[in-house]
């Protein structure tokens, strides 16, 4: 909302300066968002009259004038394309000052000038610098343009909050203003205007849960052509709006004035009467904005007999609109419920000042006295002749009293508000109110759509005592300590372990290309976004890998050749039984991505790409103290000899592995990073360590080399040979995998290392070597295997 | 100088001179060896008469004794110079980099949220989370923002193709929702119920994209709710916060009146920085108020007996103040230049 504060100050005229105006409206809830002065400072400068205009003797573009300023004629050398004699226009005399210029006499290519012409700009008021300014033909030569134009002004933005509809208007901001500073206010006086005509322009109202309340009057033989004034075109510019014509002028004057939004309809473009009614489905309508809308049953409209005139509390039609040859008018204001107007303009893709207002409540006790308001200036300045006010009530909204305790007050505010100063409070806001033993029953006023319950009025007492008046405690709480379960571990554990193994975290968007979903996890029914900010973030991410690979396509372009990064973030699918959003599992998983040399360049390492095993590394730290079962397991997005599934106990919770060549070309990434993903949950749950008895008996370490066939995996083997290792096996552990020169072609040679020992005595070598013999026995037999010599 | 005396000094002289193990040897038979002086004195005692092969036979073992003692003191000279001389030669460039994995590193704004728990646990506050796809009850109706509110055009709502009565939540307040429909129903039947004190971290959207707004951003949801919680408690907690988050004591906050359909009264809170680039600016940090007493009712608290406020910070914008970054959209691009710098 903008306007002038001489505007404001007309109604309302506190005892203070500009800034604190302002402080005292942003503190109030009525964010200040802007405050400019209306014009530069300057001074010096009047209103003069070209009397003649010659050629300059050196300089084609420049002009000769002699300028009426109020005294002498002045010789004023000129360079504005639109001087002319006889205009009138503003002149900086000698010894003015305007932003970053002095007027002093001079010389201009030789020829004295006594002053400057002036264009909008440099007084600050416009941009514009096209030409001098021109004033108007009346306007009095020698008057200072400050006076003149009424430039000591400034203009304000404030950015008004959906409560506060009532402040839409200056009659709304004075009423607040009055309030917080005790300064009267001063409500302009509007006179029922003589009734001349006897005419009534027959309304019906078909609905009134879309129209509670219509008033309006025919008035005939208006001059439209009159001239808007200059004060109430000031006034209209400083709020942001153009001057159009008097008609629309002071249609829109009267909304900012009042916040009463009206319509005039040029009368004779009206057949018949009015019907206010809902709109009937597939109703077209030509808005006065010229945009052509098709209605929907929810939509109001007002009818004449040929079809639908307006979009009803929204915007005007074009059938209907005044023009400059308007003779004849029906002035309209009405109240139209909130429920009608809400999310219909925004169905268009439009907004209106109407629509903005009536959707969030707008007085309904003032459509008469719109009316009026409308009628006096019309008459003022087009001149016609009034008929009597039509008004027709259907349905007001009820402004229920609001019981107000004071001891709720100071609860909930948490400062003692003892009834004096409540009263004092109510009063300044003049909200009538009644007492009730300790109770105030409060009677909210006709244009607050806010204040409804009783703490909607414990935040008016709040606002108007300054929420800086609050005090500020150190909160007081029972103290409890918290839960800390050792058998979990948080979000922000695993982050710090994946961190200290060298990922760096990113945040990736959680809507991604709908390609990433096909070509990363085989997705072709992701969730998809009906309303993308672009296309390439169309779709809900079913796996956080996409995101990661586009880290290294484009770090890779910054220039960097190892990319370690990894994510938690949720993982969306299409899943009717999920909770609690049926329709939508809504997983949190976590995903790394390790691209370039195992470790970082250094002296004395010879580096390395990172490798499956590396990854796998990571992820095996991560679930610690658990261990994870790895399954070759083919993956959409991973070489299908280098990828597994991931599981703990028992169950599948991701998948790990190298990025599918097709993939490392497609996204041009020169060598395959490695990857993986789980669901976060099953790595947050932990073990409360459980202790074991250490053996003081000494352990025998024997080494076993068996060749197998190749494509025996480790975990087949490793997994037998636990299985058939008596209880003094205490571990098995591969530590080599050999394959190659002096061993067969399809077969390699696993290394392990067998750890022997009893809790109670010393093992015998014998027992020793009958268990080994025990173990090579089993390989044999189960896997083909035999002794490496 | 008796002869001895100039034996064992000629010894010491000689043993110095050997400049290694071997060549101390080799003087070591000069003096101690089968034919060396003090032996071949040893052997000539047996021709004196026994009183004066007594005297002579104590001085020249005397003598002897110190002539070991150079000697070995002089091998332990030799070894110490030979164990120097090694370890010279071992000797290493420390300043050479130490080899192995490097660390990586939080994102900034984890950093952050994990500041901001860590600071309201410490006045037992739980940490709560909940979905990022939200019914629209839980992201508007139950929080007093019916469908067609004007208050719901301040947030400009993804919405998901198939599905009109779900969203991308827009903020994290559906979490208090849940969280308070869940604790009613834990303590259903008890006399009083516990107080709530939770904050709610997580990722919100919006449709917004421009150098202050992302499509997705975070959010960090607080609430508190009990029998006597008031919005002078509100302020102290915020304020707090804030000091503690910023470590300035001389941050100012101040507390404006505003508008959220789920709190009322509701304030807008400001901060202005004592220095720094944006000193004695007020900038926006946060929305709060008093939890509107349909809120409670929604989640089937009794709005008469309690009371309660929550508060949204943005804690993007926390970690942009906090570490003068200039651009929101460099914490979702990936760039680890940028990210690593926050390890």
């Amino acid at each position: 909302m903008k306007f002038s504060e001489k505007w404001l100050r007309e109604f309302v005229d506190p005892a203070i300066d500009t800034q604190a105006l302002s402080h005292l409206l942003t503190m109030a809830g009525l964010e200040v968002e802007e405050l400019d002065p209306v014009a530069a400072a300057f001074h010096g400068v009047v209103v003069a009259e070209v009397l003649s205009v010659a050629p300059h003797p050196d300089a084609d573009r420049l002009r000769v004038c002699s300028v009426n300023a109020g005294g002498e004629p002045l010789q004023i050398v000129c360079g504005a394309p639109n001087v002319a004699a006889g205009m009138k226009v503003p002149c900086a005399t000698v010894g003015a000052s305007l932003p970053g210029i002095d007027i002093k006499r001079a010389k201009l290519r030789g020829v004295e000038s006594n002053g400057m012409l002036c264009s909008a700009r440099e007084l600050g008021l416009s941009e514009d610098h096209g030409g001098l300014l021109a004033l108007p033909v009346d306007a009095p030569v020698g008057t200072d343009i400050r006076h003149y134009l009424d430039l000591d002004d400034n203009a304000f933005v404030i950015k008004l909050t959906p409560n506060r509809a009532d402040c839409f208007g200056m009659l709304g901001i004075a009423r607040e203003v009055s309030a917080l500073t005790g300064a009267p206010l001063c409500v302009p006086e509007i006179v029922a205007a003589p009734v001349t005509l006897t005419e009534v322009l027959p309304v019906s109202i078909e609905a009134a849960d879309l129209c509670g309340r219509f008033s309006g009057r025919v008035i005939r033989g208006v001059n439209a052509r009159a001239a808007t004034p200059e004060w109430m075109k000031r006034r209209l510019e400083r709020a942001g709006m153009r001057s159009i014509s008097v008609l629309v002028d002071i249609s829109n004057y009267v909304m900012l004035e009042l916040n009463r939004p009206n319509h005039v309809f040029d009368l004779d473009r009206v057949k018949g009467g009015l019907t206010v009614r809902w709109a009937r489905e597939g109703e077209q309508l030509v808005l006065l904005n010229e945009q052509t809308i098709t209605l929907t049953p929810d939509c109001g409209v007002i009818a004449d007999e040929t079809g639908v005139e307006s979009f009803a509390g929204i915007m005007g039609g074009a059938s209907t609109a005044c023009s400059l040859d308007t003779r004849n008018v029906y002035v309209e204001a009405a109240f139209w419920q909130p429920d009608a107007i809400q999310g219909r303009a925004r169905r268009y893709a439009f907004s209106s000042e109407a629509a903005h207002r009536f959707e969030r409540g707008v007085d309904f006790a003032d459509t008469v006295a719109g009316v009026e308001r409308v009628t006096q200036l019309i008459l003022e300045l087009c001149g016609g002749e009034a008929g009597s006010i039509d008004d027709r009530i259907t349905m007001l909204p009820s402004r229920e009293p609001v019981r107000l305790r004071p001891l709720r007050v100071s609860r909930v505010l948490g400062l003692p508000f003892g009834d004096d100063a409540i009263e004092a409070c109510l009063q300044r806001m003049a909200l009538p109110f009644a007492r009730d033993g300790s109770d105030y029953i409060v009677q909210p006023p006709t244009w607050r759509f806010d204040l409804r319950i009783e703490e909607d009025l414990i935040e008016e007492l709040a606002r108007l005592h300054g929420y800086d008046n609050i005090p500020t405690h150190p909160p007081v709480g029972r103290l409890a300590m918290p839960e800390l379960p050792e058998g979990r571990r948080s979000a922000s554990n695993v982050r710090h372990l994946m961190a200290d193994r060298d990922y760096q975290e990113v945040i990736n968007f959680a809507f991604v290309e709908r390609r990433w979903e096909k070509d990363f996890a085989g997705n072709d029914t992701p969730v998809v976004l009906a309303n993308p900010i672009a296309s390439q973030m169309s779709v809900m991410r079913s796996t956080l890998i996409g995101g990661l690979v586009d880290n290294v396509v484009t770090n890779r372009r910054r220039q960097l050749d190892r990319v370690r990064v990894f994510e938690i973030g949720r993982c969306f699918a299409h899943d009717a039984q999920a909770v609690p959003v049926p329709g939508f599992a809504q997983t949190l998983r976590i995903a790394g991505l390790a691209w370039g040399a195992a470790q970082a360049e250094q002296w004395g390492a010879a580096a390395r790409p990172t490798d499956f095993f590396d990854v796998k590394g990571d992820v095996e730290a991560l679930v610690l103290p658990w261990q994870a079962a790895f399954v070759p397991a083919r993956h959409v997005a991973l070489h299908p000899g280098r990828s597994a599934s991931i599981s703990l106990n028992g169950h599948v919770i991701g998948f790990i592995g190298e990025l599918h060549p097709e993939l490392v070309q497609r996204y041009e990434l020169v060598s395959a990073p490695l990857v993986f993903e789980c669901n976060l949950e099953p790595l947050l749950g932990s073990a409360v360590p459980a202790y074991q008895t250490v053996s003081r008996q000494p352990a025998v370490r024997r080494d076993l080399a068996l060749l197998v066939p190749r494509s025996t995996t480790l975990s087949q083997v490793l997994e037998g040979l636990r299985s058939a290792s008596p209880a003094i096996v205490q571990d098995i552990a591969l530590f080599d995998v050999y394959q190659g020169k002096g061993i067969s072609d399809n077969e390699k040679s696993f290394a392990f290392r067998i750890v022997m020992q009893d809790t109670q005595r010393t093992l015998a070598d014998a027992e020793v070597d009958a268990t080994v013999d025990q173990l090579v026995m089993y390989a044999q037999r189960e896997f083909g295997a035999k002794l490496r010599a | 100088m008796s002869d001895l005396e100039a034996l064992v000094s000629q010894a010491e002289i000689d043993f110095s001179a050997a400049v290694d193990a071997v060549a101390l040897e080799q003087v070591k038979a000069r003096f101690l060896g089968k034919s060396g002086s003090l032996t071949e004195l040893l052997k000539g005692l047996g021709k004196l008469d026994p009183d004066a092969r007594k005297i002579a036979g104590a001085a020249i073992n005397i003598a002897k004794q110190k002539v070991e003692a150079a000697l070995e003191a002089r091998r332990e000279a030799l070894r110490h110079a030979a164990l120097e001389a090694r370890l010279a030669e071992e000797s290493l460039d420390v300043t050479l980099p130490g080899r192995g994995h490097a660390k990586g590193g939080l994102h900034p704004v984890t950093r952050t949220l994990e500041r901001i728990e860590a600071l309201f646990r410490g006045i037992g506050f739980d940490v709560a989370d909940g979905p990022e796809i939200e019914t629209d009850f839980h992201n508007f109706t139950a929080l007093n923002t019916p469908e067609n509110h004007p208050a719901r055009s301040m947030h400009d709502t993804f919405y998901l193709e198939g599905a009109s009565d779900v969203m991308l939540r827009t903020h994290t307040s559906p979490i208090q929702v849940r969280y308070m429909q869940a604790h009613v129903a834990r303590h259903a039947g008890a006399a009083t119920m516990p107080e709530i004190r939770i904050i709610a971290p997580g990722r919100v959207y919006r449709v917004d994209s421009d150098a202050t707004h992302s499509p997705m951003f975070h959010q960090v949801e607080g609430l508190w709710v009990g029998e006597s919680v008031s919005f002078a408690d509100l302020k102290g907690v915020v304020s707090d916060f804030l000091h503690r988050f910023f470590e300035a004591d001389r941050l100012d906050v101040r507390f404006r009146p505003s508008f959220f359909p789920f709190t009322e009264p509701s304030a807008e809170i400001d901060v202005s920085f004592p220095s720094g680039p944006l000193a004695g600016r007020w900038l926006e940090i946060a929305g709060c108020g008093m939890v509107h007493p349909n809120v409670l009712r929604h989640c089937g608290i009794d709005a008469e007996r309690h009371t309660g406020f929550a508060f949204g910070f943005g804690p993007d914008r926390l970690t942009m103040l906090r570490y003068g970054i200039n651009d929101l959209r460099l914490f979702y691009d990936g760039d680890v230049r940028f990210l690593s710098q926050f390890r």
